[in-house]
């Protein structure tokens, strides 16, 4: 992920998720509009079902519809 | 009960153990214990103790102390006891891609329980604040017990480590530092944001994952483990984010109250990346030998997740508070 100032910009594609792009970076949409972002590295949703979009929020994900049976109690926490 | 240094003052003892730790911090002699209950609000207070002396310390406790011999057998007792039961308890696993794919599913559905579905579908504020209070013992040190590690790495699982602790610190800018985030919005919810304000308020289940974190941190023989909990925070944490900032403006709160969980979306859909690839795999393709410790390390925090959310439901369920009474007088 090093970006110095002779390094290109590097874009790493991931399987089924999202474009990381060393930034910080300026989107441009298709409307015109311009997304920045100032983190050290950016998420591109290339899925298209980010509720950020253009930025990834991990709806790439597969998602099971849990039954009554099926509880689970783990908890998900940011970092 | 802050001092000039921002260090808080040493807790209450909740049992033998923390009271030989707190006893200690106060110049007594480290007495013999027995460890007791792995889970126990009694050990985790005390490991808990031992292991701020390596953070910021206690107002009024020589800095000194994070060395004495005496009280480090002691926390290695501990350690050992706690230790031993996570492994006990947690399943030993050694495919990692299957683990990371499993991780990668997300339940939907009125039935999934945990927190942050709770807090989003029906939560009412007194349980945010509740859940704020206890994530505060991790987020007002967010990203500090993983920073021991750095040193143990290399390669790609170093830079890749680093590069998610470089955002958790805010890229460099101290006002983005997702701790100083962590403390605006408990300004919001009307909390107190001073370091340890509530340890005397989170059961042991609370300090249980903290300090997890801190054993890993701090034990080079560790390190795989300490990199597998890290990764699997990274893993689970975007879309619990993203159902607490719904659950947040819910209940009708503004955007500086909303931030932090709001930052956290976008920055974790990085991090779980940068953690699953370049850490956790990087990490087991240099030294292979720690592919267990990897996995166990992720497994001992799901575990020890599912402690801390069964404990605050099943009180919420009730109509009851999730924290410890506060101390009268």
């Amino acid at each position: 992920m090093e970006n110095t100032v002779s390094d290109p910009t590097r874009m790493t594609l991931t399987d089924e998720g999202p474009a990381l792009v060393t930034g910080p970076v300026e989107i441009e949409l298709p409307d015109g509009r311009r997304v920045r972002s100032d983190r050290p590295v950016t998420a591109l949703c290339l899925c298209r079902r980010s509720r950020r979009w253009p930025i990834c929020d991990t709806s790439h994900r597969t998602k099971v519809r849990e039954t009554p049976k099926d509880e689970t109690d783990e908890e998900d926490d940011p970092c | 009960m802050l001092t000039a240094t921002g260090a808080p003052a040493p807790p209450t003892p909740r049992g033998p153990v923390s009271e030989v730790v707190v006893d200690a911090l106060r110049g007594g002699p480290v007495r013999t214990v027995e460890p007791g209950d792995p889970y126990g609000d009694d050990l985790q207070l005390a490991l808990h103790c031992c292991y701020e002396l390596h953070y910021r310390g206690f107002a009024g406790v020589p800095a000194d102390l994070e060395w004495d011999p005496a009280l480090l057998t002691l926390r290695r007792e501990l350690e050992r006891t706690f230790l031993a039961a996570l492994r006990a308890e947690v399943p030993a696993g050694d495919d990692v891609d299957a683990e990371v794919a499993a991780l990668l599913v997300e339940p939907r559905g009125p039935h999934v329980r945990g927190v942050s579905h709770h807090l989003r579908r029906a939560g009412e504020l007194w349980q945010l604040r509740e859940y704020v209070t206890h994530r505060s013992i991790y987020h007002l040190k967010e990203a500090d017990p993983q920073a021991w590690v750095i040193p143990r790495l290399t390669g790609a699982a170093k830079a890749g480590l680093v590069t998610v602790e470089h955002d958790e610190y805010g890229g460099g800018r101290p006002e983005h530092m997702h701790a100083t985030l962590f403390a605006e919005m408990m300004r919001e919810l009307a909390l107190a944001d001073t370091y340890g304000a509530y340890v005397d308020r989170v059961p042991g289940v609370t300090l249980a994952e903290v300090n997890l974190m801190t054993l890993c941190g701090l034990h080079r023989e560790l390190r795989g483990a300490s990199v597998g909990q890290f990764a699997m925070v990274e893993l689970t944490s975007s879309p619990g984010s993203e159902r607490l900032v719904r659950g947040m403006r819910r209940m009708g709160l503004g955007e500086a109250a909303v931030r932090f969980y709001d930052e956290h979306v976008e920055a974790d859909a990085v991090h779980e990346a940068i953690a699953a690839h370049d850490l956790a795999e990087g990490l087991a393709r240099t030294e292979p030998e720690l592919m267990g410790d990897i996995l166990f390390g992720g497994a001992a925090l799901l575990e020890l997740e599912g402690r801390f959310a069964r404990a605050v439901l099943s009180a919420w369920d009730a109509g009851a508070s999730s924290l410890l009474p506060p101390a009268c007088g």
